[in-house]
């Protein structure tokens, strides 16, 4: 008879998300959300602004308030049904780190940030956008997006840890989660802005990028540190 | 008598006093000491109240969070009654700074609000992050849990607020100049005075309310706990409620 050693923290973190994702594959409901919002946005974004097509600082604006609110719809049920199911008891049951917890669902959120900008970035330059960028362009542009998410990743977690346990879940998330991210808009939306312009397109600014690497550092430390008393009951 | 009602509002008088020597000369000495400004004129001494308000309420955020950390360290409810009365009067200070802030930069520019000023709009995203505190205490039921989960919304409120102004201060070139300047770095010597002495007495002014509403509390709770004993009732079962819960002895 061998005991069994409780998995380490990074398999339970993989087991946890492979978990979300096997969840969202068989019942989409999150992404597909996402995505309909998105392109819903943009075309509420084409009669509020009486504009056929955006470039520049106001393009950059259009897809990083659709982004960010689309987010929104992710971080708002990214615990909920953990917590309707039994699913976080089930895991605090489990002898396993916490952390792997935070590990999970902030990667899980990254992936669907990813998925859906996949469809709706895209779409974006489709029905919006003036000048397409080049390959260079949106290679710059994929790096923003990269580190933006991680950002919007990692405090959408720690928010929909905090939001899930209040009676006015909804409510908690949209008050909390927009002016925690307020600096990741800045530093995304004039990171993307001269990507987007329609004369001299160029490249983002390193301090843009400089400002959210340190925010994705900062949040990331915090909630790794913070975590724990969030998921303790 | 209760061995802790004598720990609460014993030097509340004095320090009230003090704080209102320390005001009225600050103000006194801003409004006849000081130079009047060169472009401004006159109205550049809110400036006196301002930015002082502006740094207590930072620093009343700062010292919340401070407490969220040793109450999540050591579980003991007393740390979370002061970060929460930090915080809460923090906002109350925070909003008399976004107000005076406005009411400058009318006189200064010509508009009520202007969004090429780094430090006001920073105080209103902290505004708006810090405003979130109290629903969301009130949204928690369990004691234990509102306070733990207002600790590490305290925490990470306070990390926030640095990263916040950096990138807002990058986001807006400075345009204006910077008479603004937090440091009081470039300001001549009798502006200084009047500046720190200002700075001293907003202090002491946060101090003092944070004093009346810790011995408010501690006095309710006494009550509260004297008029169980006095009729016998079990502990009261309170209704919801975004404050911790006080210690009655």
């Amino acid at each position: 008879m061998s005991t069994a050693t409780p998995p380490g923290t990074l398999a339970a973190a993989r087991a946890v998300l492979s978990k979300e994702l096997l969840l969202e594959r068989r019942a989409p409901q999150t992404l597909v959300a996402m995505a309909l919002f998105s392109t819903t946005a943009y075309v509420l974004f084409h009669f509020a602004l009486r504009r056929d097509s955006v470039d520049g600082d106001l393009a950059s604006g259009v897809l990083w308030v659709t982004l960010l609110l689309a987010a929104l719809l992710g971080i708002g049920r990214l615990f909920v049904a953990d917590r309707d199911e039994g699913g976080l008891d089930g895991f605090l049951l489990a002898p396993v780190d916490r952390t792997a917890l935070l590990f999970a669902k902030a990667a899980s959120l990254l992936v669907f940030l990813i998925a859906l900008q996949v469809i709706a970035v895209p779409l974006f330059a489709i029905l919006l956008l003036g000048p397409t960028p080049d390959a260079a362009g949106w290679l710059q542009l994929a790096g923003v997006l990269l580190l933006a998410d991680i950002g919007i990743a990692v405090v959408g977690t720690l928010v929909a840890a905090i939001a899930v346990q209040t009676r006015a879940r909804d409510l908690i998330t949209s008050i909390l989660a927009l002016p925690l991210l307020v600096p990741v808009i800045i530093g995304a939306a004039r990171a993307s802005a001269p990507i987007f312009a329609a004369v001299g397109a160029a490249a983002p600014a390193g301090r843009w990028l400089a400002i959210l690497a340190l925010y994705d550092l900062v949040f990331a430390l915090l909630a790794w540190a913070l975590f724990d008393y969030l998921v303790e009951d | 008598m209760p061995t802790s009602t004598k720990l609460y509002g014993t030097r509340l008088t004095a320090l009230g006093i003090a704080t209102a020597i320390v005001l009225t000369a600050a103000f006194t000495l801003a409004a006849f000491y000081a130079p009047i400004e060169a472009d401004q004129g006159f109205s550049q001494k809110i400036f006196y109240v301002h930015v002082p308000l502006a740094i207590v309420t930072l620093g009343g955020f700062v010292f919340g969070g401070i407490c969220a950390i040793q109450y999540l360290r050591s579980g003991d409810p007393r740390h979370d009654l002061r970060s929460y009365t930090a915080i809460h009067q923090s906002l109350i200070f925070c909003v008399g700074a976004l107000l005076t802030g406005s009411l400058w930069a009318k006189a200064a520019w010509g508009h009520w609000w202007v969004w090429d000023e780094p430090t006001l709009v920073s105080f209103l995203i902290v505004f708006l992050l810090y405003a979130t505190y109290q629903p969301l205490r009130f949204s928690i039921e369990d004691p234990e849990k509102q306070s733990r989960y207002a600790a590490v919304f305290a925490i990470v409120a306070g990390a926030f607020v640095p990263l916040n102004f950096m990138a807002v201060r990058l986001a807006d070139p400075l345009i204006h100049p910077r008479v603004l300047n937090t440091s009081g770095g470039d300001l001549p010597g009798d502006m200084k005075l009047a500046f720190y002495t200002a700075i001293v007495g907003m202090t002491l002014l946060f101090i003092t309310l944070y004093k009346v509403e810790m011995t408010g509390k501690h006095n309710r709770a006494q009550l509260k706990a004297l008029r169980r004993k006095l009729t016998g009732d079990g502990p009261a079962i309170g209704g919801r409620s975004a404050a911790p819960r006080v210690q009655g002895s």
